[in-house]
């Protein structure tokens, strides 16, 4: 049974398909290097024509990450910022004027420290569309599959290269759209997916009518053009924390800051298709 | 007694399985590869075989007579796990992974470890086997424990120090899983202790439940009776549920399991995950843990690296939580006082992590009586710690 949402998420990935374009969606993380400028750069994002946007909750034991955003997690954490101040940046953003879908991709024990109904109910609350938990397999998931379709709230599982015959369960009770991993590893640049990415794709597509993104690795406009043509959306993660780390310097400066920001948009402009 | 744990891996409500998507197949194939050469004779066998040629098991039970004495009434026994090859319980864990690795046709082994005990005897039982082993180790501890290091070059594997996080056991156990994820297709992870997703909990705990087996047999032969109390030392576990687990239906075999309080539980410097933790999700399953508001790991402290880790094993907080055993902080002050004790009374140098069982029993002592039977987990001997012995020691002094 599908259940009819006016989620935000899930009507963007309608009105692209109706364009015929797949969803490019920058993956950032929350207070790196402060809420401040993730507010600043939410914007920049905006601007050079991302159409969701992935917002990481910085944690103390990322499993599913590499370097990039293990760093950028620990420069958030730094400053403090915890699964509920992300969803307030997320509302601040809102407030200050943006339409774009927002995510959530958060590790599950912040969540259940939060406890499952207060978490859902302040995501409602802070206009946020969909959630990605990578540690939180579909055999651990029934609860929070449940609360997310009560709250419209997509609840978006990762199918990996090595999921086989586990992606028809994975996709059953799946919301908002599925999540394809490009390769064996965590989450990074790299310069090749796993062999056979493109029947994996199909296969992911077959079982399921939601839209199908890829991620894990994409960093460049060449390697987007290649998966847009096959799937809905194409997720860039370590490549922008990469160009946000890069910029750090310009953005403490008060007289860079423009400078810095203007690198991340053009950064994320130039990945589209 | 309900069978822990169940298909789920739940141990009641801990345990199960909270890893990234990429690496559920090869914990069911793992599971299922467990399952089916557990039941297999010649498995068991080959296991048997090298526990005792190679590691030299049985391990004895010893009566520490002085040490009773020292004390006052009670019998203490002690169970040598310190005379396996290698110097700890670990090598009952590893020889077992690692034949399972074979069964599997894996080739490729990967550890973590913290002080180098699980990093020097996977980095031995892959030598031995012709395996290819790779241990992830964190920075600081590489630093600390630089002799372990170099063991395990000698044993022709590689280490790896891991630069993230609070670069200790943690981080080292994080990194093993993220290298896993990358390289699940022709690789083994030997984990290390009663930790991590299922299966691991419930596999790791059958390949060490030979110390309680042993010592079982070996109690009925010296007292012709159970013991009263068995005590060990609690970081993730494996020694201590080892030791547990074939006593958990004889309801009068008292189980006192023995956590790290480092400079003490009301300071931030403690591993004591089952005194002052709450329940979370951490490396894989649901347990104790040591975290902030917010979910945030917090960073354990102890004078011992092989206590030195924030979470603890799903079943011990299982068996917490039934009431079943009871778990007790120890301070890095007074594993010290009992280490230094069993040395002179006995002339056995312990692990700082099996000083924290022996100062629990001395904390005990008076409370006991001449007919009482203590059986003290010796999970390792402690040629390991004497720098940070040395050097713990002209701290306090300056």
């Amino acid at each position: 049974m599908t259940i009819e949402t006016t989620n935000r998420m899930d009507a963007t990935f309608q009105r692209l398909k109706a364009e015929g374009r797949a969803a490019l969606i920058p993956f950032l993380t929350v207070g790196d290097p402060d809420q401040e400028t993730t507010l600043a750069i939410i914007a920049e994002m905006e601007a050079a024509g991302a159409d969701v946007l992935e917002l990481g909750v910085p944690y103390s034991d990322p499993l599913a990450d590499g370097p990039v955003i293990q760093r950028a997690s620990e420069r958030a954490l730094r400053g403090r910022v915890n699964l509920r101040t992300c969803m307030e940046t997320a509302l601040k953003a809102r407030q200050a004027g943006s339409k774009l879908p927002f995510i959530l991709f958060t590790y599950y024990n912040p969540v259940l420290q939060m406890g499952l109904e207060p978490f859902f109910a302040e995501l409602a609350a802070h206009e946020i569309s969909g959630l990605i938990i990578p540690d939180l397999p579909v055999e651990e998931s029934e609860e929070m599959r449940r609360r997310s379709r009560e709250a419209g709230i997509g609840l978006v599982p990762l199918v990996a290269p090595t999921s086989h015959e586990r992606i028809e369960r994975i996709v059953k009770d799946a919301s908002g759209f599925i999540y394809c991993v490009s390769s064996l590893g965590v989450t990074g640049e790299r310069s090749s997916f796993f062999e056979g990415v493109e029947d994996f794709i199909a296969s992911v597509r077959r079982s399921t009518d939601l839209p199908v993104a890829i991620g894990f690795g994409i960093s460049s406009k060449e390697q987007v053009a290649r998966f847009a043509g096959i799937c809905d959306g194409v997720v860039v993660g370590s490549a922008i924390v990469r160009k946000v780390e890069e910029v750090i310097p310009l953005l403490e400066q008060p007289e860079n800051r423009a400078a810095g920001l203007l690198q991340i948009r053009e950064f994320v402009s130039q990945l589209r298709p | 007694m309900i069978q822990v744990p169940d298909v789920n891996g739940r141990f009641g409500s801990f345990g199960g399985r909270f890893v990234p998507e990429t690496l559920m197949n090869a914990l069911i194939e793992l599971e299922e590869a467990y399952r089916k050469y557990s039941a297999d004779p010649e498995f068991q066998q080959e296991i048997d075989y090298l526990l005792k040629q190679y590691s030299g098991r049985e391990t004895p039970l010893y009566y520490a007579e002085r040490l009773s004495k020292q004390l006052g009434d009670a019998k203490i026994y002690l169970k040598r796990e310190d005379l396996n090859h290698t110097g700890a319980h670990k090598i009952n864990n590893a020889i077992g992974q690692a034949i399972l690795a074979k069964r599997m046709g894996k080739t490729k082994v990967i550890a973590e470890t913290g002080a180098g005990q699980h990093g020097v005897a996977t980095a031995t039982v892959a030598a031995l086997l012709g395996m290819e082993c790779k241990v992830f180790m964190g920075e600081e501890d590489t630093r600390r424990q630089a002799l372990n290091v170099f063991r395990m070059k000698l044993l022709g594997a590689e280490v790896i120090p891991v630069t993230s996080g609070s670069r200790t056991l943690k981080d080292a156990g994080n990194e093993a899983l993220r290298y896993w994820v990358s390289h699940v297709e022709d690789t083994f992870y030997v984990l290390g202790s009663v930790v991590g997703p299922h299966p691991y909990p419930m596999m790791v705990r059958n390949f060490q439940r030979v110390i309680g087996d042993e010592t079982r047999r070996q109690i009925l032969e010296a007292e012709g009776r159970l013991p009263d109390i068995l005590v060990a030392a609690v970081g993730g576990g494996s020694n201590a549920i080892g030791m547990f687990y074939p006593f958990v239906e004889d309801e009068a075999v008292a189980m006192i399991g023995v956590e790290a309080a480092g400079k003490g539980i009301d300071t931030p410097f403690h591993a004591a995950t089952m005194t002052k933790g709450t329940k979370g999700v951490f490396q894989g399953s649901l347990s104790y843990l040591l975290q902030d508001d917010y979910g945030q790991v917090q960073e354990a402290h102890s004078i011992s690296a092989g206590l030195d880790y924030p979470g603890v094993g799903p079943e011990h907080s299982y068996l917490k939580d039934i009431e079943r055993a009871q778990y007790v902080p120890i301070t890095d002050a007074e594993a010290l006082d009992a280490l230094k004790l069993l040395s002179v009374t006995e002339g056995i140098i312990p692990a700082l992590e099996s000083a924290h069982a022996i100062a629990q029993v001395v904390k005990l002592a008076p409370t006991l009586t001449k007919d009482d039977v203590v059986v003290i987990c010796l999970s390792g001997r402690g040629d390991k710690d004497v720098e940070s012995i040395l050097a713990y020691t002209e701290g306090a002094g300056k």
